[in-house]
């Protein structure tokens, strides 16, 4: 069966929707990372689909920025949240509702 | 016109840290500045032909838009020339005499500051260029007015009437604004550009295009010289006003402010010819008000309520003169009782001063001999009022009276007649009452009673030499007389030819009476048998009055008692309290409208309506839009992920179906 590009966008669908799905409805924050950490991938494999499709080398570039934004992002969410379980000695999502009317 | 203002704020503002003598000097000396400026435009004017004499400085546009322009701007016509030789010079004379008077007195500068404030306002008043300047300084002199008469405000009695006589002057000002408007809204239509609409030049130049709505403009106009000249009804502040210093009742409701009102309908005068109604109802209101309050001056006992009624009752005289057409012999009446009535009044603070204050006439007597100079010019001052030839009121009220019976008010004449036997008989009752006879004070007083200093009687014998002379300006024709003062007055009251015959058809004796040419042209005739045969009659009648008096207080002093306890009782009662109108004042007017303003205006509109309705529920409202929207900010972290997820799909949804 040929691998055309429907398969690569239904792929880094499910995959987003996964993280998504995951982000929502999980407790532990550190779980909810690694979700965005997966939407953060489907939008890789899209932007890479896409850059093979239109031969642009766009896609590609795209793709390396976003991997470093990514590694950013989790480097300071996980600062936060060893910080945050130092002083609460929670990471459940729930508990942490300080900014509460 | 500036001095006096500066002497008022530099008093004003370093008030205790100079020296009495300091301040009353300067005080004074800025008034007698004024004066001797006013002395010079008043020769200025004489040595300008008649028709021409009128000097305007226009400082500035105060006010303009459109076609409505009012000028920020002064005018000296004979009128005020007039006018201002009277409130400058018997200004400072009055200042002088408050250096001996208030010498004792805390408030020294207090007192000279809102002296020379009133100088400034009441210049204002009569150099105003336009009908606005007048009134800038009408206010002003009432502000003052107020001021001064509650100037020992400690006692409440004095501040109460402080507030009476600006609240009183208040109301006759609103009819006065009422008839300013009207002006303003029949002229603006007429106005060619650049003519300032309130301009006296201006008015005089249109009074024809006004003369349709001239009754109504006219009678509000005199509202407002009722509240100032103290006219029925708007008379009630003025004996009142005597809680004041009095050198103030000297100055103010004597001599100046209170003649404001009578300069303001001088000064209209060719408005108020072409309304005969209104012209009927001021000498009607004039004549009224002097016999009025004559009778209420036959019964009082306090010596400065005596000479305030007497004003009143002079005033009226003044208004009756305008209401008949004779506006310069009003003016020169004005001229006459600011001499006389402030040597009595000046010479009545004499006699308190000297009584430690004590002001009852029946706690008085035979003051004469130790106040001779109080004495010699009260009594000068007494026959000036009187009307006794040949000092200054005689020839005064004597023309009022002749005018007004030439004018073909018989029955006003009459009024005026009596009135003026009246106040020959209690001026006389004071005289005796507080310089003859046994000396009725308790012995405290008794001991301290000497003649006041120089600073006080100098004034006196100055007003005195001008009561008698004063008068000397202007004898009429038919004495041989050149009738000075009306010939230089004849061009601010001269009519222009339209109004002559709109008044000749109109209403003859009126048009007769307005027409001053005409008055002169009469004498010729067989009208000075007529003038000779009132001009006496007035005297000897004065004369009467004054034996009458004499008679009665001197010898029986019983005479009044007995007549006081028989048959005169109710009368007498009446008119003691002043005819019982503060009391109907009170009742119909005033208790309403505190009610009205307490349980109407307070609890209902103002608790009820604004505080609880409206700024409640406006409160509320925030207060719910608040909580509906607290449901959003609940902190829960997925909560927030969530409506992001939410959202994106709603705007997914809709990206793909309107793309």
């Amino acid at each position: 069966m040929e691998i055309t590009l429907t398969h690569y966008l239904v792929l880094a669908a499910a995959l987003f929707l996964t993280g998504m799905t995951g982000f929502i409805i999980r407790r532990n924050a550190i779980v909810m990372l690694m979700c965005v950490e997966l939407m953060l991938c489907s939008v890789n494999i899209v932007f890479a689909a896409f850059s093979r499709v239109h031969g642009d080398a766009g896609g590609h570039v795209f793709v390396l920025m976003n991997f470093a934004v990514a590694a950013a992002e989790a480097a300071i969410g996980l600062a936060l949240l060893v910080e945050i379980f130092r002083r609460r000695r929670t990471v459940n999502v729930d508990d942490l509702k300080a900014l509460m009317e | 016109m500036l001095a006096p203002l500066i002497g008022a704020a530099v008093n004003g503002l370093l008030n205790r840290r100079i020296p009495r003598q300091a301040a009353g000097l300067l005080a004074c000396t800025t008034v007698g500045i004024s004066f001797v400026l006013s002395v010079v435009v008043f020769l200025r004017l004489t040595g300008m032909p008649a028709e021409e004499r009128f000097l305007s400085d226009i400082l500035t546009t105060w006010m303009g838009f459109g076609r409505f322009q009012v000028d920020l701007g002064f005018a000296m016509d004979p009128l005020s020339a007039i006018m201002a030789l009277i409130v400058t010079g018997v200004g400072f004379l009055i200042h002088i005499y408050s250096l001996g008077y208030m010498a004792h007195d805390d408030g020294f500068q207090r007192f000279f500051t809102y002296l020379n404030l009133f100088i400034f306002a009441m210049m204002t008043l009569v150099l105003g260029e336009n009908l606005l300047m007048l009134f800038v300084g009408w206010e002003g002199v009432g502000l003052c007015s107020y001021l001064l008469i509650s100037f020992w405000f400690n006692e409440e009695a004095n501040a109460a009437a402080g507030k009476k006589a600006f609240i009183v002057n208040r109301v006759g000002d609103f009819g006065f604004l009422l008839g300013i408007f009207l002006i303003g809204v029949n002229l603006m239509p007429h106005l060619g550009a650049g003519e300032g609409v309130f301009s006296f030049k201006v008015l005089q130049h249109h009074a024809g295009v006004l003369a349709p709505a001239a009754t109504a403009i006219c009678l509000l106009l005199f509202v407002g010289a009722t509240g100032k000249s103290a006219q029925i009804p708007l008379y009630i502040w003025l004996p009142d006003a005597m809680a004041g210093p009095t050198p103030v009742s000297a100055l103010i409701h004597a001599a100046t402010m209170v003649t404001a009102g009578v300069y303001m309908i001088a000064r209209m005068n060719f408005l108020f010819v072409l309304s005969p109604t209104a012209m009927q109802v001021v000498a009607v209101v004039g004549a009224a008000t002097a016999i009025f309050a004559s009778t209420i001056a036959l019964t009082q006992n306090d010596i400065k309520k005596v000479l305030a009624y007497s004003t009143v009752s002079q005033l009226g005289y003044m208004v009756l003169a305008c209401g008949v057409g004779a506006f310069a012999m009003g003016i020169f009446h004005v001229m006459t009782h600011a001499f006389f009535k402030a040597l009595l009044f000046l010479g009545s603070g004499s006699v308190i001063h000297a009584m430690s204050h004590e002001q009852d006439m029946r706690l008085m007597g035979g003051l004469r001999k130790k106040l001779p100079v109080t004495y010699a010019t009260f009594l000068v001052g007494t026959l000036a009022i009187a009307g006794v030839f040949p000092l200054a009121g005689f020839f005064s009220k004597d023309e009022i009276l002749w005018k007004t019976w030439a004018s073909g008010n018989t029955v006003l004449w009459v009024v005026g007649f009596i009135a003026a036997g009246m106040t020959a008989f209690y001026m006389m009752r004071l005289v005796v009452l507080t310089f003859y006879g046994e000396n009725r004070a308790p012995e405290e007083v008794k001991s301290h009673i000497h003649e006041s200093p120089a600073t006080m009687t100098a004034p006196l014998v100055v007003l005195a030499v001008l009561s008698i002379v004063g008068g000397w300006v202007s004898i009429p024709h038919f004495m041989g007389g050149g009738a000075h003062f009306e010939q230089w007055l004849e061009p601010v009251f001269a009519q222009p030819e339209v109004v002559h015959h709109a008044a000749d058809t109109a209403h003859g004796a009126a048009a007769h009476a307005a027409d001053t040419h005409g008055a002169e042209a009469s004498h010729g005739s067989h009208d000075t048998t007529m003038e000779w045969i009132l001009a006496t009659a007035s005297f000897l009648w004065g004369l009467l009055g004054l034996a009458v008096g004499w008679v009665v207080y001197m010898r029986k002093a019983v005479i009044a008692d007995t007549l006081r306890k028989s048959g005169g009782g109710f009368m007498y009662r009446v008119l003691h309290n002043k005819y019982y109108v503060d009391e109907l004042y009170e009742a119909v007017f005033i208790r309403p409208g505190f009610r009205l303003s307490r349980d109407v205006l307070w609890k209902t509109i103002d608790a009820g309506l604004i505080d609880n309705f409206l700024v409640m529920r406006s409160a509320l409202v925030t207060l719910l839009a608040g909580s509906v929207l607290r449901i959003f900010q609940n902190g829960m972290v997925r909560f927030y992920a969530w409506s992001i997820s939410i959202g994106l799909a709603v705007f997914v949804i809709y990206l793909s179906f309107s793309g």
